[in-house]
């Protein structure tokens, strides 16, 4: 069975938020945004998802993103679950009522993330968004991040902006029932060659699963550090017939996922 | 019967009248979000003014790039700053790699913190929120306090726990375009979310509480123009009504319309050459307002 990148990365995403239950499922981005649904629509029939913007929606069609004027102001289309502007994110945020899977233009090996600014932050070569929420999703929530471009110059040595923190920032806080990071979890990097996680012994980034066709080799070279490589790496789950059918005739009927993330 | 007693106080006034109330060096709130239902209008007629060393507290979007853009910013306080549809500010961008304006990050968490203390009137709130992070290094006016109590409550851990106290902002001012307002100052957002505008008008100051609307309908008519729980601007919170149809181009300003993409992508390539910024800069914020509506209008016809 013929399967596409974009769909093998948007059933590794949909396992992200297996086994999270009655929580907002917030991946951001589009192909993110199909795996949120997808979990939804087969294993985690209980997350909720936003439509984007500022309503939560059940029925699992994606809506466009918010470059399409007008198109996430509409309601056309939605059963709408709930109203849920910018605000009341921090009420999911702080009460650990969300997984979030952010972007990172920086990652390492602990999973700290930077998606402020690239070089000294003070006067920076280049100013990105700003911090943003990743502090707060991070110190708060379970989150992953969705790295569509795996290169040496994203996952990086160490990062220039702590923005996200990562396992040792979290050590350092506590991570037992008492500590300042109990609430801390950085789950699953996935990225267009592969899934990652941080269960090892230091809870250094380990590789988890190649995506089909992807070999060891290739993940080191685009890796700027050392990555945990067990001995049986195995291939990263292929989506059922039921699942591609979701993908295609329900979820993303359009096709976007292949435009945001064509074919190696 | 009429009943004889002072008459209510009008709020009425212009973009020129609120800048003059505004004074160099000042700290400014600025509504919306990203490049959605920004204070346009007010925001070109202080690029306009030879108001200058302003501090800019805001979710960040054309606003801030245009101001920067113009020279009027001295320090950015903010989350992040996008376009939306364009994910970087072009111009905001360019002043933070120039190294022209200083730099004040948060996270939109304790942004929301910051507000909400001003309105409060108490001098921080605690949060989780920064704690790790690069964020107490790259803003030194976060600091972290430690909880006076044994535990800090519903899970029943964190004995003495350390967390981060986000000040209050110190506002001078704070400017918002919503849709629908009457002479008096209530007012209402018909789009999908009012964003920070009714705690950024309740941190500022009384006296310097400026909204600009699409259009000012009687009070009695508020309610008819959408839903009663949209009215979530109250003229106890409000200085000064502008009324300015159109104010928010070229930002969304849902449901009255959608974001000038055209307009803002020629925005955003103004920020490719100092020519570039000169020449937008004389088509498009050195003329008054009704010429301003007046040619994009045009230009989109």
């Amino acid at each position: 069975m013929k399967v596409s990148r974009a769909e093998v990365c948007i059933v590794a995403v949909a396992e992200c938020f297996r086994g999270d239950g009655e929580i907002l499922a917030n991946p951001i981005g589009a192909i993110p945004m199909m795996g949120g649904r997808l979990a939804r629509a087969t294993f985690e029939p209980d997350l909720c998802c936003t439509d984007g913007e500022a309503l939560l929606v059940a029925g699992e069609r994606l809506f466009a993103g918010p470059e399409t004027a007008g198109g996430l102001t509409s309601l056309e289309g939605k059963v709408v679950e709930y109203w849920n502007p910018y605000r009341s994110m921090f009420d999911w945020v702080w009460s650990g009522r969300r997984h979030i899977m952010m972007g990172a233009s920086q990652i390492d090996r602990y999973g700290n993330q930077n998606l402020a600014a690239i070089g000294d932050y003070a006067r920076p070569k280049v100013q990105l968004l700003g911090y943003r929420g990743a502090p707060g999703n991070t110190i708060n929530d379970t989150t992953s991040y969705w790295v569509p471009n795996h290169s040496p110059r994203v996952f990086v040595e160490q990062v220039d902006t702590v923005c996200g923190i990562g396992w040792d920032r979290a050590a350092e806080l506590g991570l037992g029932p008492d500590g300042g990071a109990r609430f801390f979890e950085v789950r699953r990097v996935v990225s267009n060659l592969g899934v990652f996680d941080f269960e090892s012994p230091d809870h250094r980034m380990r590789l988890r699963s190649l995506h089909p066709g992807v070999t060891v080799d290739q993940v080191v070279e685009a890796t700027g550090f050392e990555l945990v490589i067990p001995d049986e790496v195995p291939e990263t789950r292929r989506p059922t017939a039921d699942e591609l059918e979701l993908i295609g005739e329900v979820i993303d009927p359009d096709g976007t996922r292949t435009r945001e993330l064509p074919d190696p | 019967m009429t009943t004889a007693g002072p008459a209510p106080s009008g709020k009425l006034t212009t973009e020129e009248e609120v800048v003059a109330e505004l004074a160099s060096g000042m700290t400014i709130a600025i509504g919306g979000w990203g490049s959605r239902r920004k204070p346009m209008s007010l925001v070109r007629a202080i690029a306009r003014s030879d108001l200058d060393d302003l501090t800019i507290v805001t979710h960040g979007g054309a606003d801030l790039g245009l101001l920067c853009a113009a020279g009027k910013v001295r320090r950015a306080i903010y989350a992040f700053v996008t376009l939306d549809s364009i994910p970087l500010e072009p111009h905001f961008r360019k002043a933070r790699e120039n190294g022209t304006i200083e730099d004040e990050p948060l996270d939109e968490g304790l942004f929301h913190l910051g507000l909400q203390a001003a309105a409060w009137r108490v001098p921080f709130l605690p949060s989780r929120v920064g704690l790790g992070s690069d964020l107490l290094r790259d803003n030194p006016r976060l600091t972290t306090i430690r909880s006076p109590f044994p535990a800090d409550g519903p899970d029943g851990a964190g004995e003495g726990e350390e967390l981060v106290a986000m000040p209050a902002f110190r506002l001078d001012a704070a400017l918002c375009h919503l849709n629908r307002a009457d002479a008096r100052g209530n007012a209402m957002y018909l789009g999908p979310d009012l964003y920070w505008d009714d705690l950024m008008l309740q941190a500022a100051p009384t006296g310097r509480r400026f909204i600009s609307t699409e259009r000012v309908v009687p009070t009695e008519d508020l309610v008819s123009e959408g839903c009663f729980h949209q009215l979530r601007i109250s003229r106890m919170m409000v200085d000064g009504v502008v009324p300015a149809p159109g104010g928010a181009h070229f930002t969304s300003c849902q449901p009255d319309y959608g974001r000038d993409e055209a307009f803002q992508q020629q925005y955003a390539r103004s920020a490719g050459s100092p020519e570039a910024w000169a020449e937008f800069r004389a088509a498009w914020i050195d003329i008054p307002e009704p010429e301003y509506q007046r040619k994009r209008l045009e230009a989109a016809a």
